[in-house]
């Protein structure tokens, strides 16, 4: 899977969320959870999402890595070719 | 006959425009079936019904809005004779003036579905116009702050507020959620808001006084506990419907319902025993980075518990001083109900409670 596949993976994750999101709206390099307003049942959903579109388990340990949208993409990438 | 009446869905509920009828005359219902589906201020709500019987007639129309205590429909009972209804008569043709067909046509309503006030039942100009404004979209966000402002303004009105607040030790529970989640799949994670709801509710069974209603000048403690989780809406404003018997379920059941819960209410699917039946709020605006949340009681509702920011903080303690993750607990509570003494005490419980998340 290459990153255009991965980011709307990660889009439509996203948008079941938050219907009202555009890709254009996000800023890459800053804090994602803080730009769309997610909260940790939000930010769960999520991550249930993310884990039943891409197979990617992601332990509460790593959630530190997942702070911005290209974060979160370097670090499905990574993942996905492991 | 029993009559099945627009329930009260909450303080800020006068009114209802039912949208659509779940069931029809000549059907079964048990208690907890969904029989309408009711527009609010608020949230289109599915409206159970708490009665068994068959259903005789429809009273209210889908497009009409009615006052709460309006009887929707009637039923017969056990042991009494169920009336089949007559086959529908074939529609006899109804006249329309050329001008109300035409205003039809501009306004885009179907006349066919009008139910005409002229002579002999005629479809007037007036019936279009009045048809096309019931059907017109709603304004859910002005609605839903003006619910808000009536419900929270009678709140400050009535209820003598105390408030208390306590900070709250969580490095205990925080390490025993890490080591839970770690064995967990992703969708059976527990959230702390999970551990703090249940903490509330089983408080709740030492502090009858803090679960319970003002009606009529009195106090009625509550021998269930529905605790209502505040949940703000991505479009604005928020809504407190109830998890039902919290203190009896387990933690994972709790947060199963919690997800389902917060995922209905954004979506518009709530039932109405969930709007009808809190009997304490939890508010969490930790994740809005807030430090503490000193919230209005929701009425007829006695308190409400806030959680703020869970953060790492400066703990002393035997005299050696720490850091820890700590959360801001508060009580908003009724002073005609309970005194600040008892309502120290029940945060204190909560307190320890959070202490012991293996015991909740």
């Amino acid at each position: 899977m290459d990153r255009d596949q991965i980011r709307t993976a990660v889009l439509a994750c996203l948008k079941t969320i938050a219907p009202e999101l555009e890709e254009a709206e996000i800023r890459a390099d800053r804090p994602l959870r803080d730009q769309v307003d997610l909260d940790s049942m939000d930010w769960l959903n999520f991550l249930v999402a993310l884990h039943q579109r891409l197979g990617v388990d992601i332990p509460e340990s790593d959630y530190g890595k997942l702070s911005t949208w290209d974060a979160i993409l370097a670090y499905l990438e990574a993942k996905l070719a492991a | 006959m029993i009559e099945f009446k627009l329930p009260s869905l909450g303080a800020d509920m006068d009114e209802g425009r039912l949208v659509e009828w779940k069931v029809k005359p000549g059907d079964p219902v048990k208690r907890g079936d969904v029989v309408a589906v009711v527009d609010t201020s608020k949230a289109a709500v599915d409206v159970e019904i708490w009665q068994e019987g068959i259903v005789q007639s429809l009273l209210v129309q889908p497009g009409e809005t009615v006052p709460v205590g309006t009887v929707l429909a009637l039923l017969s009972g056990e042991g009494e004779a169920a009336v089949v209804p007559a086959p529908a008569p074939s529609p006899a043709r109804r006249p329309v003036s050329p001008l109300a067909r035409k205003r039809a046509r501009e306004l885009g309503v179907d006349i066919e579905r009008i139910e005409g006030t002229g002579p002999s039942g005629s479809v007037t100009e007036q019936d279009v116009a009045r048809a096309a404004e019931a059907s017109a979209p709603v304004d859910r966000q002005a609605q839903m702050r003006q619910a808000i402002a009536a419900a929270m303004s009678r709140s400050k009105r009535e209820i003598p507020h105390y408030y208390l607040g306590e900070t709250i030790p969580l490095a205990t529970a925080a390490a025993w959620l890490t080591a839970c989640n770690a064995e967990r799949p992703v969708a059976e994670r527990l959230l702390m808001a999970a551990l703090q709801l249940k903490a509330v509710a089983l408080a709740c069974r030492e502090f009858p006084d803090m679960n319970g209603f003002w009606r009529d000048g009195a106090y009625v403690a509550s021998s269930a506990i529905h605790p209502g989780v505040a949940i703000s809406l991505r479009s604005g404003g928020l809504i407190a419907p109830a998890i039902h018997d919290a203190a009896d379920k387990p933690l994972g059941t709790l947060m199963r319902d919690l997800t389902d819960l917060v995922r209905r209410a954004r979506s518009g699917s709530l039932r109405s025993s969930e709007l009808s039946e809190p009997t304490i709020t939890v508010t969490n605006l930790g994740d809005q980075g807030v430090e503490s949340v000193f919230g209005v009681i929701y009425p007829p509702q006695v308190a409400l518990v806030g959680f703020g920011r869970i953060a790492e903080r400066p703990w002393a303690e035997n005299g050696s001083l720490s850091i820890r993750p700590t959360v801001s607990a508060s009580l908003s509570a009724d002073h005609r109900v309970s005194d600040g003494h008892r309502g120290a005490l029940f945060l204190a419980d909560i307190r320890e409670l959070l202490q012991h998340p293996e015991r909740l």
